[in-house]
């Protein structure tokens, strides 16, 4: 037996996955013994406290860190271990094979680089066989082996290696996923782990540890298009620096990059690092990156910067494949903060097109839940636009997870981007924003020079419920305060933009409603405080406030509406006033929600926050 | 090298993380070779700034060396250090005498627990490694705490690709491990590669012992090595079949064990 005991420096994360009781601790304990990797002292502490429990000893027991485990037999967490071979440390996650503890082998697989899938000859392919072949290639586990364990129970038969290969292959080609080799193997007996096994002289391919050292280092994607999701802004000094971790491609000084959904645009000037010399010009994939820009545009966390010729979609809805791990099953229609890359937003479940059995990957339809360890196609709808990509093109952009109250409940990966309503308003605004002729004065220069953020209060409402009156006395008082705000009432638009329009024309919200959110975005980027009401929409102020809020993005809009009676407000409003109104009162609410979103600063004179961006 | 970039990149992802997402944010510094390389990779992060406080548990049994190098990288690396001390249990006269797994928990687990309940921080990063022993293999890099600041091994949340458990119910607070992946080896590899100033305990200085983990005096013995540099140091870590910890005399028995469910460190 080869006996390798110098630590090398490279690493690769594997995960060893299969059903329970098909030997997962025990390979992982011959691994150990095999490669020589076992400190002093610890093969002895377990032959010892095993003859203290009055048991035999097993190579299993090796992993299980906790005493606990091993009076119950079971592993219980992934458990991480290192064994050297060849010139490299293999940092194992042992994960369980029992049916509750799922989520720590969905944990475990998930910072894998690659897997061996144990499946007992005797028992031959099970439920947990097949749902952990399915949730390696749903959580982009690609490679991975087969071992075929317990060999020595089945006599060694090649018919009996061949039926499960056939069959496990079969069932993986469902999903195209393909392993790299099936080895048949006694990891009790050590037949075809380190060792060639006499026993299987019709076996000719690689043993497990041949097939561990043929696996790659997983390559950083850096031949792809860029993707950088934007994770803080510092301003620790003097620099202001964009944060975030390079998922895809690669960067360098005087790029020009484009910020997705913002539509936010600047060149890179420098490259920012601590205790690196000379400071580095360029990045690449799998780099946790410090940038600055040649101009002050905000950003914030959650945006996607990529190069203009590769931009990530953009929507409020996206088609799914997703595995649910939450104590409390998915429901269609409720609230569940999605998070993409360094994206949050407000989520829920669209439609549940199916729940798919992971034994059989048979369809099941028509439900309006997805339980605990079930794997679903859905469609999720997002209250903000979010950037992602497909995960078929790009892996950390293209997947996301569901929190749910405080927990992650459920992760997945995007298949298809869903078309949303606003997507042609969203294209009019991406191609008009990037073709922006701008003049020497920046966003933040206004900002500074009149104290405040420049911003739209848009009042919704039926009628007769006062909205022009609110926002008449809204912006009296903020001028009054020495705020920069203007009452843009759509009646003017009628009579002067609109009058080319035909009767018919004006009639239809759409075309309305593009030039009002133009106009507006006009105003907003000349600074000021928009009010506006959407009056001239009559009943269709729903369908027009959404055209305006996607043609401003991302400017903030504050959001107001008013009825006489209770009712559900459109969706994001930040302002609900119901009943007769207390016209001072409620524009104190607004005046206080100002401050809140960082528009206004808390005290007049003072500098406003900038914590969103525009 | 490559492999060192890598560990880098994924602490730095980790501590901006924390950092975005805890108000309350403190950093554990025991002045060892994992907490003062956790130190260094926060100023990779921030920049050259550490932009939350470091907490010292001292029980006023650590080496005297110790303390001085924490008084000098405070001072020139103009750290935020608050030290922390369960004088009630001191004054009382606790030692390791006592017992071991109780002079830990009530200078250690207790003096910890006291320093974030005065405090208020939701958020504590610490530098232990999953190759360290068995119950650190166990840990997620985001791990709950709950009311009484113990750890539920057995029901904790699932961590998936680069998404981490941020949100808690208030009253609990979370412990951050940007350090799991890392090795023994790979820590000195990276105190060589960005010149990190380290205490000299690690060193053999003629007598032909070093310490290889640092604890309170009492309870930390050095180990036989001539070790005298760094490059001395990392090939003997490829040849060694010594446990890391061997010279900890709290992992004993089922000591980790029992005073980590409890909420050590």
């Amino acid at each position: 037996m080869q006996v390798n005991v110098t630590k090398p420096s490279e690493n690769l994360n594997i995960v060893i996955v299969g059903h329970v009781d098909h030997g997962k601790s025990t390979l992982l304990g011959r691994l150990y013994a095999d490669t020589g990797s076992l400190p002093d002292g610890k093969l002895e502490k377990v032959q010892a406290i095993c003859k203290q429990q009055g048991k035999e000893f097993e190579y299993a027991f090796l992993f299980d860190a906790f005493l606990e485990e091993q009076e119950q037999g079971i592993t219980i967490d992934t458990a991480r271990t290192f064994f050297m071979w060849k010139g490299r440390q293999y940092i194992i996650i042992d994960a369980p094979g029992h049916k509750e503890f799922l989520k720590n082998m969905i944990s475990g697989a998930a910072r894998a680089e690659a897997a061996l899938l144990l499946i007992d000859a005797l028992e031959g392919v099970k439920e947990q066989s097949k749902k952990h072949g399915y949730l390696l290639s749903l959580l982009g586990v690609r490679q991975f082996a087969v071992v075929v364990n317990k060999m020595d129970l089945v006599g060694y038969r090649q018919d009996v290696f061949d039926g499960i290969e056939k069959e496990y292959r079969e069932f993986l080609g469902q999903f195209k996923a393909v392993p790299a080799q099936f080895i048949p193997v006694s990891a009790k007996l050590g037949d075809n782990i380190a060792n060639r096994s006499q026993a299987m002289s019709w076996y000719s391919g690689p043993t497990v540890l041949d097939t561990l050292s043929a696996f790659q280092k997983e390559t950083a994607r850096s031949e792809q298009p860029l993707r950088l999701s934007v994770q803080d802004v510092y301003k620790f000094d003097a620099r202001r620096i964009i944060t975030g971790r390079i998922t895809a491609g690669r960067l360098k000084v005087g790029d020009h990059l484009v910020f997705s959904p913002s539509n936010k645009r600047a060149n890179i000037r420098t490259v920012e690092a601590f205790n690196i010399e000379p400071q580095p010009t360029e990045g690449q994939a799998g780099q946790s990156i410090g940038i600055t820009l040649d101009e002050q545009i905000f950003v914030e966390r959650g945006e996607i910067a990529s190069h203009q010729e590769h931009l990530p979609s953009v929507s409020t809805a996206f088609r799914a494949n997703l595995f649910w791990l939450g104590k409390k099953p998915l429901e269609k229609g409720r609230k569940y903060l999605l998070r993409v890359a360094t994206k949050e937003v407000d989520c829920e479940v669209a439609s549940i097109h199916r729940i798919i059995d992971t034994m059989d990957l048979a369809q099941q339809q028509g439900s309006n839940s997805v339980g605990k360890n079930q794997v679903a196609e859905l469609t999720l709808r997002t209250k903000a636009p979010v950037a992602f990509d497909l995960s078929a093109s790009f892996e950390a952009t293209g997947r996301f997870v569901l929190v749910d109250e405080y927990d992650i409940a459920g992760g997945g990966i995007i298949t298809e981007l869903v078309h949303d309503d606003q997507e042609f308003l969203r294209e009019e605004a991406r191609r008009r924003d990037f073709a922006w002729v701008k003049g020497e004065v920046t966003v933040e220069d206004r900002a500074q020079q009149y104290g405040h953020r420049a911003a739209i209060v848009l009042i919704t409402g039926g009628r007769h419920t006062g909205k022009s009156f609110l926002a008449r006395k809204l912006e009296g008082r903020l001028v009054a305060d020495g705020r920069h705000a203007y009452l843009l009432d759509g009646e003017n638009l009628r009579r002067g933009l609109d009058a080319d329009l035909s009767e018919e024309e004006r009639g239809q919200t759409t075309e309305m409603a593009r030039r009002y959110g133009e106009v507006a975005r006009l105003l907003i980027d000349t600074g000021l405080i928009v009010v506006s009401t959407t009056n001239p929409f009559g009943m269709a102020y729903r369908e027009a406030s959404e055209a305006i809020r996607t043609l401003v993005h991302p400017a903030p809009v504050i959001a107001v509406h008013m009825s006489k009676t209770a009712e559900e407000p459109p969706p994001n409003t930040d302002v609900v006033l119901t009943g007769p109104t207390d016209f001072d009162a409620a524009t104190a609410r607004i005046l206080d929600e100002l401050k809140r979103r960082g528009v206004l600063a808390q005290a007049i004179g003072a500098k406003p926050v900038f914590q969103y961006s525009i | 090298m490559k492999h060192l970039r890598q560990l880098e990149d994924q602490s730095v992802y980790i501590l901006r993380e924390a950092y975005k997402h805890f108000n309350n944010l403190a950093m554990l510094w025991s002045m060892g070779k994992d907490s003062t390389v956790l130190l260094w990779l926060a100023r990779k992060a921030f920049f050259g700034h550490v932009p939350f406080p470091l907490l010292h548990v001292d029980t006023s049994y650590k080496i005297p060396a110790m303390i001085e190098y924490r008084d000098r990288l405070a001072r020139e690396w103009r750290l935020d250090l608050v030290v922390g001390q369960n004088k009630e249990a001191l004054a009382a006269g606790m030692n390791h005498t006592l017992g071991r797994v109780v002079c830990c928990t009530a200078l250690k687990t207790n003096g910890l627990k006291q320093l974030l309940e005065n405090k208020g921080y939701t958020g504590v990063i610490l530098g232990v490694r999953a190759d360290e022993e068995g119950t650190r293999a166990k840990e997620r890099y985001f791990s709950p705490r709950d009311k009484h600041g113990d750890w539920d091994f057995r029901d904790q949340p699932p961590e998936l690709w680069d998404q981490y458990k941020t949100t808690f119910p208030p009253g609990t607070h979370i412990r951050i491990h940007p350090l799991l992946d890392w090795t023994e080896i790979n820590i000195w590899e990276y105190i060589k590669l960005e010149n990190i100033p380290f205490i000299d305990l690690y060193l053999d200085k003629g007598d032909g012992t070093r310490y290889r983990s640092l604890g309170c005096a009492p309870c930390t013995t050095p180990i036989k090595s001539t070790a005298k540099t760094v490059d001395d140091i990392i090939e003997e870590l490829r040849h060694t079949t010594v446990a890391e910890r061997s010279g900890r005399a709290q992992d004993e028995g089922r000591g980790m064990e029992l005073l980590r469910k409890d909420g050590y460190m």
